[in-house]
């Protein structure tokens, strides 16, 4: 029985560092902009979370090259992203990225979770003017 | 009209559940059987009502009926007809109203079953059954009640969520319901025994084949759930480790390990605590699932809703855990071990090690999810642990796991002698290692590529080592090979089933293996005309359509993709703008193929449409996962037939 019991208690050592290891390893900080821009320490992970301030966001398609600023309403941080804005994203919404600071003063974010609303929201005749209107150019393309 | 209907339909049930759970409990006690019939009838009456309600939820939903809060939230009118049927599910309260009449079907189904030849733990069943099924007419009767009016009313609805609109979205939530609330029939069973005080074999003999009927469906859900994260979020991704999969996986993981465990208290009457146990705590972990993913304290993908329903789902939880730590600890003296362990190279220790491996995984899994909320509420920091802490942690175990696959069912009970174990290992092993060494000279260069797909091997091979041999002694008996080898899989389904079942895993960690070491992808903004390449296909694109469906907007690029082996085709990803989104959805367009998947999804584009951002994937043996989920599933339904092993 003494064989079972020290074996057990091995394998459940073994696992206990594996969850360590795995924690300190992957552990990813949540901050919002004027936390990050109190004191911000390059390399290490974080989860930046606040609102894309209007006006911010650059696309260059061609390089897949976005910017943008996270603001609180305190302070704002600049991010940029390599690759496409997810379909959720859009100035004066929510927006949570993951990444780190660059010594530079930049974010650079490798994951972008833009936050979905859940709010009521009557389907608006705008809406539709503005689609049609799109689908009007696009019909209108060779 | 239909508001009151349906509200009073639930509150009726609500009364007659509460009336049969005390009846039956009260009837076992007293040995009455007129109080155990007449909570049979009321059981009826529950199934009557709460059908009702569903029936009146769906008519709702057919005809626009937008004086319902949930109708109108949750359809609007270009919704497709199936998607309004659907729709019923598509969020918490009427998902709740879908899992609470499953729950009266299962008990109706327990009391077809047992009523004739009523056991002493029938009634106590019963009795838990109906209470498990008025906390879930509480639910929808206070916290999240489905009828709720909305005024005015207003002249269209919301819509369904547009990722639901998908025929994975059909079959996912009811399948991983029937999964959840089936294991509410074991679980009501073991109470049962602690109850009643017998708490040897019989609860388990009596609900064997509840237990793989509701891992059956779980496992199916988890499954179907992966397959549309694949076809429809158009990240290339089945699984996330996001808090509400875990919240599934979970109870799949204990409830694997109830299902290995079981066979040892059958064989050596060893591990009782440890079966009512693992059995409590997989009721336990569904009900934290819902917990986690309808009170909005973990953000996720899945999470519909906040409110009073979280906190409802904790007392309930609360509820079940102490009242089960209680009659565990009453009932403890009868609920010591019987058998010994001998040694440790046994089929006992081996189960052992696959049950510590499992529910440690569970903690696992556990332990990351909740991660957040212990950070915070501990040290005051917010924090979280993503995919790559699941992955890290769980992959060692997980390789263990498919080790022991190959050794648990082929390893002698008490002690393995060392010509048992030459007999039944040294060709397996044999098979592992020339496997491993055959990847590493194909340039395989992951080592955990290599060690995956050589453990794989050798748990395949054990498999087909036992099944050969169990076949020519029947060749030996005159019998010929096709008959032999479906006698085997109907006479002794219950072992060949589960073998079934590690194939369809193997299969599953061979995708799992190939899709993480050899996918690759790109992400381009292509002009018309131009073209991208990846991974021996060239992608070009020749512009974009537009179009006005049912109930969004379609933009569709077409691009012509080619690879040398088959002929140009036409590929069309899309992005949907739907009237009751903010932002688009997109509409992921694949090739499915044995080797790899070519995915493709249209990024932004321009409004004069000559210019598109596109992500390809090629994704490698993903379709093995589905293959191997598919022969789960068959082992799995072969397990569930009734025994018909032959004497002798």
């Amino acid at each position: 029985m003494t064989k079972f019991i020290a074996g057990g208690a091995i394998i459940l050592l073994a696992i206990a560092y594996l969850i360590y290891a795995g924690v300190t390893q992957s552990v990813v900080y949540f901050v919002t902009p004027s936390e990050l821009a109190a004191a911000p320490e390059p390399g290490k992970a974080y989860r930046l979370g606040g609102l894309v301030a209007p006006g911010s966001v650059r696309w260059e398609p061609q390089r897949l090259d976005l910017s943008f600023s996270l603001t609180d309403g305190a302070r704002s941080v600049l991010v940029r992203h390599h690759g496409t804005p997810p379909d959720l994203f859009g100035e004066g919404r929510g927006a949570v990225v993951e990444g780190r600071w660059t010594p530079e003063g930049v974010f650079r974010a490798t994951l972008i979770l833009a936050k979905h609303s859940e709010e009521y929201t009557t389907p608006g005749a705008a809406g539709d003017a503005g689609y049609r209107e799109l689908l009007k150019s696009l019909r209108g393309s060779p | 009209m239909i508001p009151e209907l349906g509200q009073g339909a639930l509150l009726a049930a609500l009364a007659l559940a509460a009336w049969g759970a005390g009846a039956a409990a009260f009837g076992a006690r007293a040995r009455r059987p007129a109080l155990v019939e007449s909570a049979q009838h009321a059981a009826l009456g529950v199934f009557g009502l709460v059908s009702l309600a569903l029936g009146l939820l769906i008519y709702a939903f057919l005809t626009f009926d937008f004086a319902v809060r949930y109708v109108a939230m949750n359809t609007n009118l270009g919704t497709p007809f199936y998607y309004r049927i659907t729709g019923v599910w598509g969020a918490l309260e009427g998902s709740i109203v879908l899992w609470g009449w499953m729950l009266c079907l299962y008990t109706l189904i327990v009391i077809l079953r047992h009523r004739e030849r009523a056991h002493e733990l029938y009634p106590w069943a019963l009795s838990v059954l109906f209470v498990v099924t008025a906390f879930f007419l509480i639910v929808m009767t206070l916290a999240a009640p489905p009828f709720a009016r909305l005024t005015p009313v207003p002249a269209d609805g919301r819509g369904l969520n547009p990722l639901l609109e998908d025929t994975g979205m059909i079959t996912h939530p009811v399948a991983l319901y029937l999964g959840f609330t089936g294991f509410t029939v074991p679980f009501a069973f073991a109470v049962a025994a602690l109850a009643a005080g017998r708490v040897g074999d019989t609860w388990i003999t009596l609900t064997r084949r509840w237990t793989i009927t509701a891992w059956y469906f779980l496992s199916l859900g988890l499954l179907i759930g992966g397959w549309w994260s694949y076809h429809v979020l158009g990240w290339g991704g089945y699984w996330a480790w996001d808090p509400v999969e875990n919240a599934a996986f979970m109870p799949w993981l204990t409830g694997t390990a109830f299902l290995h465990s079981v066979m040892i208290q059958e064989r050596r009457r060893m591990l009782k605590l440890w079966n009512v146990t693992l059995v409590i705590l997989t009721f336990a972990l569904t009900l934290f699932g819902t917990f986690l993913t309808r009170s909005g304290i973990i953000a996720s993908v899945h999470a519909f809703t906040q409110g009073a329903v979280g906190v409802v789902f904790l007392s309930f939880l609360a509820v079940v855990v102490l009242v089960s730590l209680g009659l565990l600890a009453w009932r403890w003296d009868a609920l010591r071990a019987q058998g010994e362990l001998d040694s440790v190279l046994s089929r006992e220790s081996a189960f052992l090690l696959n049950n510590l491996l499992l529910v440690a995984a569970a903690f696992t899994v556990f332990f990351g999810t909740v991660f957040p909320l212990l950070s915070e509420a501990l040290r005051g920091v917010k924090v979280s642990v993503g995919a790559p802490f699941f992955n890290q942690v769980n992959v060692p175990l997980f390789l263990a796991l498919i080790f022991l696959m190959g050794v648990g069912p082929f390893i002698a009970w008490r002690q393995a002698s060392l010509r048992h174990l030459t007999r039944n290992f040294l060709v397996p092993v044999a098979v592992g290692a020339a496997g491993a060494l055959l990847f590493a000279l194909l340039g395989v260069r992951s080592a955990l590529a290599v060690l995956t797909l050589a453990l794989t091997l050798f748990a395949a091979a054990t498999i087909a080592l036992d099944f050969g041999r169990a076949t020519r002694a029947r060749l030996g008996r005159g019998e010929r090979l096709l008959p032999a080898m479906g006698g085997l899989l109907v006479r002794r389904n219950r072992r060949y089933g589960g073998f079934v079942v590690h194939l369809g895993i193997l299969l599953i960690a061979v995708g799992i293996t190939g899709s993480q070491a050899w996918s690759v992808q790109t992400e381009t903004t292509l002009r018309v005309g131009e073209a991208a390449e990846l991974a021996g296909y060239r992608i070009r694109f020749d512009g974009l359509q537009a179009s006005e469906e049912s109930n969004h907007f379609k933009v569709t690029g077409a691009f012509t993709v080619e690879n040398g082996r088959v002929r140009p085709a036409v590929m069309q990803p899309s992005k949907k703008f739907y009237r009751q989104e903010t932002s688009p959805i997109a509409g992921v367009d694949y090739w499915i193929g044995l080797r790899e998947d070519l995915y493709l999804v249209l990024g932004d584009f321009s409004r004069d449409g000559r210019q598109a951002t596109v992500k390809v994937q090629v994704n490698r043996l993903v379709t093995w996962i589905w293959i191997g989920g598919g022969v789960l599933t068959l082992g799995a339904l072969l397990a569930i037939l009734p025994e018909r092993r032959e004497a002798g």
